[in-house]
Order: structure tokens, then C-alpha cells, then sequence
């Protein structure tokens, strides 16, 4: 019997006021490995064709900025849209451009509302795409925005799902991909409030941490490098929603607390304003929910 | 005369546009524009000062270390630990910042810019037994080659047998760069971006299994680096050896020396490093490194021009976006009033003139199997070759120092945050020399700047009008066809930009209009 025609799923892959790592997470995926994700069907009968990522693209100028118009109009309605970085807003856009059209840059906000629009599903991947993130950070310079703040401004309703991190866990993007593949878009409950699926962001690291003990004995790292718990020194674990803790990170060797050093929250919409400063105790005026669990 | 504009530029990390203005053949004119502005160093402004190394590495995610080291480099300065480091906190910083270059030379050959001399498409034709063949003889056959074409066609001369073998190794490197993400996860807790590098030192203990894991994990790497990497480049030196000779570039090399071997010495440009600080120009002459000597223009830049000349330790970022006669949103670092270029070649130069012996153990026998003086290396093969021969001496040396690493003795050095200091990190990260500034009051960042490689390598003219690095080596190329350009990136890559970014390279009237735009 003749194998059935494998599936494509054409990805495009958008980098705005970003910094590359995301893509490098994951990279840096072990099971399905960098390969897998480009090469392979990444689900048996499906695959993931990655026809725009400025990084890896063998192509270089005006032909590859023909390949995201190309897949917006051959592929109406079918391709994923990833957006790394932040969309910058202010000066009309100019602080990220990808690409020229008649002499002009184009701005990257011009990309994600087109391209947004016509989208299967967009994944914002990283903290900047999902919240703005550090370019975002005050005094936000280039008024960066989130594309879900992009998508409401625009009225765009394409269904969006945010991967946050910095970077986040290469898991959490290809768990996203996969169960967009096997179960198609996420159905009611499966995202949080901030449209992070539950299945990664569902517990506060705290809850997970294997220095809970020393918080729960009241025994507290007083420098970086003590042992015990490093809420004193500025751990936002008790904010912050990832399941790090139990899945570790780079194929399981370690992770930031594992590393003794304080979880910065750098997935959640908070980062990096609110859960600042790093080495300083999270405080009830800063952050008014602690303990409230 | 026509112009050609590629935009953007890939496989590099960042927004990066060239234009070259073509004719007869020869690039009259070159302009290097960083596209991506993110203000960092705005955003800095107002913290507490030990969050910059947190939030400095998230300037770059291929290589965040460098800026963490020079990050936690200038704060122990301010601080006053600069010479009060640890050992065990030394050591793992370098074991960190050499994990990080392993992974991004071997991710920039491999992936970022073999696929300008391999031709992929050569597996199509593969009858064989390697699995990773195989499946890329698949993924060919299924017909959808993204992200491998589009791309340019014509100029790829290696043999079948040798493109199959290069699209292998681009398999395997994918996992051996993983493998140096994990080397770096193990003493850093994760990466890209890491949380154990703080200022005072690291945070993470060296424990036997740590340094046992490490070292298997660097051993796997150096078989590939000694075995695959380094015959792979010469390989591609053999058959596109005219590279020698193109993408010369400026002439002048610096570089602020790396992996700190002794931190009893607070300059850090005094420091007895692994790669000593230097500058180096075609006469071969090595003369030292004075930071003052450093200064940022913004003429053609999109900044106020009340910013422009100053010492980085003095300097402002002021964006004045569609200023007349600006066309990048990087600044223009001379030294001396100079252009200068930075990276592995200005590293290895700069210790080959020194009479390095590991240097010279390694350069020599590269030039004497090209039949090539030290001269040729200022090329874009010269960059590829000192790449991946930096590359090994680093690996070798991290086999080194992990075993001199003390379990159970301190990583960590405390300090208290001056209400009013300046500091200063100057080192080289895998792309070149890189700066930290920070000027603290009231216990907080009231200024910081951040001199990076690729504001060297890709500035835009400076105030006097002289071109970058990347402008002048582009100036003068010939360019064979001009539908296919690849010399022009071929020579941008060489020296491996990191904006963030995306680019634009001008062509001459007559391309083909579907891939090129002509003004």
C-alpha cells in the first residue's frame, strides 16, 4: 500500500525586537531534536515546514520576503504563524523592520497584523512576543507591544496561543506545536489567563520546588550561593508559573534554582518591571498575592 | 550603475541590511545598516545594578554569556571585588563563557554559514546507509525544502561525496551545540540565558558528578572539533580557496583578551588572560590596548549628534529615529579614531604576532599547507579558519580547568552597592571585543553602555566618513553574478554579526526582478 501523502504544515517564523534565544531554545530540544523539528514528520504523517526563520534559511533578500507573502496567499488560513520578539510600535514602527518594499522598511507590525490575519493560529513564543517583555521594559523606549496587544488594538481574531519564557523551555514550543498537530487548537480551559497553556504553566515553581522544605522550616539562604530556600534573596518562584522545577531544563541537567540562583520570573507578564529587583525580596506591596495560595 | 538591495540577511543573528552599489562587476559602494533598535541601555537606566547582568545577556540569545561575563566583569569593578574573585567563581566563568563560544562557532559554521558553500540538494541523489542521509533524502523528495531554499544557485564546488558528508556533519552539529548548551546548563542552570552568573563570582557549586558530566560532554566535542569541524573548514578553504584573497576588510584587529587565568590584577587589560588583549594591523605589529583610547560616533547613525565622540564610560543613547544622512541604528566604535575589526581573527592575530606558542602551534601549519604568510588570513577564509582553530584551544583548555575545580571551597564573594561608582568589563565574547560601562548613583544604574562586536564589525561611517569593517571589505569585491551574489554574503558571514536583525545587499540593473529590487 503507497504511504499517504505526508501533511504539510508551512511555519513562518517572525523575529522582531528579539534576541535570537527563543529560536536557540529550541535548538536545543532533545526529544524531537532540532532535526526532528526540521527535517522529519514530527508527528507521523505531519510536518512542519519552516519556509520563514531568518536564522536558519538558506535563501537571504528579496526572495525569502516573497516566501512570507507566497504562504499568506497559497496557504489562506493553513499556515502557524510564530512571532518571536516584541512588535515595536513607536515611530511608525521603524525600531524592527524586516525587509523592504519600494525603498521602505517594513516595519515588523506591518508583518504580524498581515500575516496574523490570515494565520491557522499565531504561537507568540518568548516573554517579548507574549508581553512585551524586556524591550517593554520601562521606560519602553520603542513602545513595544505583545501581539495579543497587537490583535486587540486590530481586532484581529486569529487564535493565539503565548509560549512565555526567556527563553522558554523548547517543551513548552514543541508540546504547543504537537497538540496543535494531534488535537488542533486549544479547546476551552486548556489556556490560562494569559493564554498560556495550563499543561506547562499551570503551577506556581513554588509548589514544586525541591528547596520548599527549607521555606516551609524557615531555613533561608541569606547569601547567593547558601543552600536552603532563596526567597530572601529575591526569588519570585512564589509568582511565577512554569513547571521548571520538575522538568529541568537542557536535557535535564539542572535549572535556574537548581544552579542557586533565585527564579527572575521571566515568564510571566510581570517581567522584568515588576518582579524586579532580581536579588531583592519579593514584597506584599510589590506583588499583593504572596502567601495568598 | 545599479544598486542591489538584499533584505533581509539571514543566518545571522539579528537585523542586519547591507546595500553594495555595483558596477562592472565590482562593489563601488557599501552600506552596513543595523535595522533593530531596542534601547537596552535606556532600559537599564534606574535599576539596581545587579540586575544588568540578568537583563545585558538578553541582548543576545546565541551568545547572552559574553555579555553576562562583561556584565558581572564591570559590576565587580564598581563594586570594588574586581581582584577578590574566587577561584572556583573564575574558573566557572570561563567554563561557562568557553561552553558558550563552542556552541556558537560550531552553530555559526554549520548552521549559519555552510549552506553557502554546501550544497544540500546533493543528498537527493544519496544511496546509502546513513540514517541522517536518509531522512533528509526524504525530506528532498517530499518536495517542500523549506528552510534550505529559496537560495543562491551556481558557485557550490564541492563534490558529491563531500557535500554529503558536510550536510551529515550538519546533523551532528546540531547535537554536539546542544551538548555544549547542556556543558553550560550544568554549572549555569540553563540556557539560552542563564541565572548563576552574578556579580561577586557564580552561584552554582562545582561537585564532582558536575565536573565529570562536563568533561565527557567537552570530550565528545573535541573528537568533533579535532575530527570533523576543523578538516571540514580546511576542506571548504581547499575548494573555494580564491576566499583567501576576498573580503580583506579594514586591516586593523583588536581584541580585549579572554578567560581570566589569574584575577589578582583588577585591569582587566593587564590581566593574565588564556587570549591576551592587543590590537594588530597588516604590518604585523602588535600594540596594546588602552580603553580610553575607545570612542562611539553617530553621524550616521540614527542617534543626536550632541552624543557622538565620546568614551563608551561617558556615553549617551539618545535615538533620533529618520535623522538626515543616518542609516543604522548601531553607532560607530573607533579606536584611536580608527576602524577596527573584532573577533576570533583579531584574537588569534593578536597572539600569533605575540608569539603565542599554542597560537602559532596551531596557525602554523594551516598557512604552510595553503602555501600562505599570516597575511592571507586577513580574508574571509582567514576568519572561518581562526574560528574553528580558536574553537579547539578553547575546548582543550576548558579539559583543563574543569579538573581545577575545588569542591566544597566558596564560589562566591559578597560586596556592598556603593551609592555612587563607576565600573568597567572589558572582554571578547565568540564575535569579538565587548564592552561594559556602568556609572552608579544613589545606589542605582544612572548610566550604562555596552560597546558590542558586531557595533565594530558592522558600524556604519563614522563622523570623518570612513566605512566599517564589514563596508570596507565589501568595497572593491567582484562580484561574478550579480543574480547570485554570493560573495557579498559570503564575506558578511565571515564575520559572524550578531544584530539581531535582518539585511539588504543592492544589486545592479539587469538582475533578475523576482528576487532583487533595482534603483
Amino acid at each position: 500500500m503507497a504511504k499517504p501523502k505526508t501533511q504539510e504544515y508551512p511555519v513562518l517564523w517572525l523575529q522582531g525586537g528579539a534576541c535570537t534565544g527563543c529560536s536557540v531554545s529550541v535548538l536545543n530540544s532533545v526529544s524531537p531534536s532540532a532535526k526532528n523539528i526540521l527535517i522529519d514528520e514530527i508527528i507521523p504523517g505531519k510536518h512542519i515546514n519552516v519556509r520563514f526563520h531568518t536564522t536558519v534559511m538558506g535563501g537571504t533578500g528579496d526572495s525569502v520576503v516573497a516566501e512570507l507573502e507566497q504562504t499568506r496567499e497559497e496557504a489562506k488560513g493553513a499556515y502557524l504563524l510564530v512571532v518571536e520578539g516584541s512588535v515595536p510600535l513607536g515611530a511608525d514602527g521603524v525600531y524592527a523592520v524586516i525587509g523592504e518594499r519600494d525603498d521602505e522598511g517594513i516595519p515588523m507590525l506591518s508583518w504580524v497584523k498581515s500575516l496574523g490575519q490570515d494565520a491557522l493560529a499565531v504561537i507568540a513564543v518568548g516573554t517579548c512576543a507574549a508581553f512585551g517583555g524586556i524591550p517593554a521594559g520601562a521606560p519602553n523606549p520603542t513602545e513595544s507591544a505583545s501581539v495579543q496587544q497587537v490583535f486587540s488594538a486590530e481586532g484581529i481574531d486569529t487564535p493565539l496561543i503565548n509560549v512565555s519564557g526567556c527563553a522558554p523551555h523548547p517543551a513548552w514550543f514543541v508540546g504547543t506545536v504537537a497538540s496543535l498537530l494531534i488535537q488542533g487548537l486549544p479547546m476551552e480551559g486548556e489556556l490560562d489567563e494569559f493564554r498560556r497553556p495550563r499543561a506547562f504553566y499551570g503551577q506556581l515553581i513554588h509548589e514544586n520546588c525541591p528547596r520548599r522544605a527549607y521555606f516551609d522550616e524557615g531555613k533561608f539562604a541569606k547569601k547567593l550561593s547558601d543552600p536552603y530556600c532563596l526567597y530572601e534573596v529575591g526569588c519570585k518562584g512564589p509568582v511565577t508559573h512554569a513547571d521548571c522545577p520538575t522538568r529541568l531544563w537542557n536535557n535535564g541537567v539542572n535549572w535556574c534554582v537548581g544552579s542557586g540562583a533565585p527564579c527572575i520570573g521571566c515568564v510571566e507578564p510581570t517581567f522584568p518591571d515588576v518582579v524586579a529587583p532580581v536579588y531583592e525580596k519579593i514584597t506584599d506591596e510589590a506583588l499583593p498575592n504572596i502567601g495568598a495560595e | 550603475m545599479g544598486k542591489i538591495t538584499i533584505d533581509p540577511i539571514t543566518r545571522i543573528e539579528g537585523h542586519l541590511k547591507i546595500e553594495a552599489v555595483v558596477e562592472d562587476g565590482e562593489v563601488k559602494d557599501a552600506r552596513s545598516s543595523g535595522t533593530l533598535f531596542r534601547g537596552f541601555e535606556l532600559i537599564l537606566r534606574g535599576r539596581d545594578p545587579r540586575d544588568a547582568s540578568q537583563l545585558t545577556q538578553r541582548i543576545c540569545g546565541v551568545c547572552p554569556q559574553v555579555h553576562a561575563t562583561a556584565s558581572v566583569l564591570c559590576l565587580d569593578s564598581a563594586f570594588g571585588v574586581a581582584d577578590k574573585i574566587t577561584d572556583n567563581g573564575r574558573i566557572i566563568r570561563n567554563l561557562l563563557l568557553g561552553a558558550n563560544y563552542v556552541q556558537s562557532h560550531i552553530l555559526h559554521f554549520y548552521h549559519l554559514a555552510a549552506l553557502d558553500y554546501v550544497d544540500v540538494t546533493s543528498v537527493a541523489t544519496y544511496e546509502g546507509d546513513n540514517a541522517a542521509l536518509n531522512s533528509i533524502k526524504n525530506f528532498i523528495a517530499r518536495g517542500e525544502l523549506g528552510p534550505f531554499v529559496p537560495r543562491y544557485e551556481g558557485d557550490y564546488r564541492l563534490s558529491d561525496e563531500m557535500n554529503r558528508a558536510a550536510t551529515a556533519h550538519y546533523v551532528e552539529a546540531l547535537r554536539l551545540r546542544r551538548k555544549a548548551q547542556e556543558m553550560l546548563a550544568l554549572f549555569g542552570g540553563k540556557m539560552p540565558h542563564n541565572c548563576a552568573t552574578v556579580a561577586g563570582g557564580v552561584t552554582e557549586h562545582p561537585t564532582v558528578d558536575k565536573i565529570v558530566s562536563f568533561l565527557w560532554r567537552l570530550n565528545e566535542i573535541r573528537d568533533f572539533i579535532d575530527n570533523t569541524y576543523i578538516p571540514d573548514v580546511l576542506g571548504v578553504a581547499e575548494a573555494y580557496a580564491d576566499y583567501f584573497s576576498i573580503g580583506a576588510g579594514c586591516g586593523n584587529l583588536l581584541a580585549y583578551g579572554v578567560f581570566d587565568l589569574d584575577g589578582s590584577e583588577p585591569d582587566y587589560l593587564r590581566r593574565k588572560r588564556l587570549l591576551q588583549s592587543g590590537t594588530v594591523s597588516t604590518d604585523l605589529k602588535l600594540g596594546d590596548v588602552a580603553a580610553e583610547r575607545i570612542a562611539e560616533y553617530v553621524k550616521h547613525s540614527w542617534f543626536a549628534d550632541s552624543s557622538t565622540g565620546r568614551y563608551p564610560g561617558l556615553g549617551e543613547t539618545v535615538p533620533q529615529p529618520g535623522k538626515a544622512g543616518a542609516y543604522s541604528w548601531l553607532k560607530s566604535p573607533r579606536y584611536d579614531g580608527k576602524v577596527y575589526e573584532v573577533g576570533p581573527l583579531a584574537r588569534t592575530m593578536v597572539n600569533y604576532v605575540a608569539g603565542h606558542p599554542t597560537v602559532k602551534g596551531l596557525v602554523d601549519p594551516v598557512l604552510s599547507r595553503f602555501e600562505a604568510g599570516p597575511g592571507a588570513l586577513f580574508s574571509v577564509l582567514g576568519r572561518h579558519a581562526a574560528r574553528a582553530l580558536e574553537c579547539k584551544y578553547v575546548a582543550d583548555s576548558m579539559a583543563d580547568w574543569v579538573l581545577q575545580l575545588k569542591p566544597g571551597e566558596p564560589v562566591y564573594t559578597e560586596y556592598d552597592i556603593p551609592e555612587k561608582s563607576s565600573g568597567m568589563g572589558l572582554v571578547c565574547g565568540p564575535r569579538g571585543a565587548l564592552g561594559h560601562w556602568i556609572k552608579i548613583e544613589d545606589h542605582k544604574i544612572a548610566n550604562y553602555q555596552c560597546v558590542v562586536p558586531t557595533t565594530w564589525n558592522a558600524s556604519p561611517r563614522d563622523d570623518e566618513g570612513t566605512p566599517g569593517p564589514i563596508e570596507q571589505a565589501l568595497i572593491g569585491t567582484k562580484i561574478k553574478d550579480e543574480n547570485n551574489p554570493f560573495e557579498i554574503v559570503r564575506i558578511v558571514r565571515s564575520f559572524d554579526p550578531c544584530l539581531a536583525c535582518a539585511v539588504h545587499v543592492i544589486t545592479p540593473k539587469g538582475s533578475d526582478l523576482g528576487r532583487f529590487r533595482v534603483s
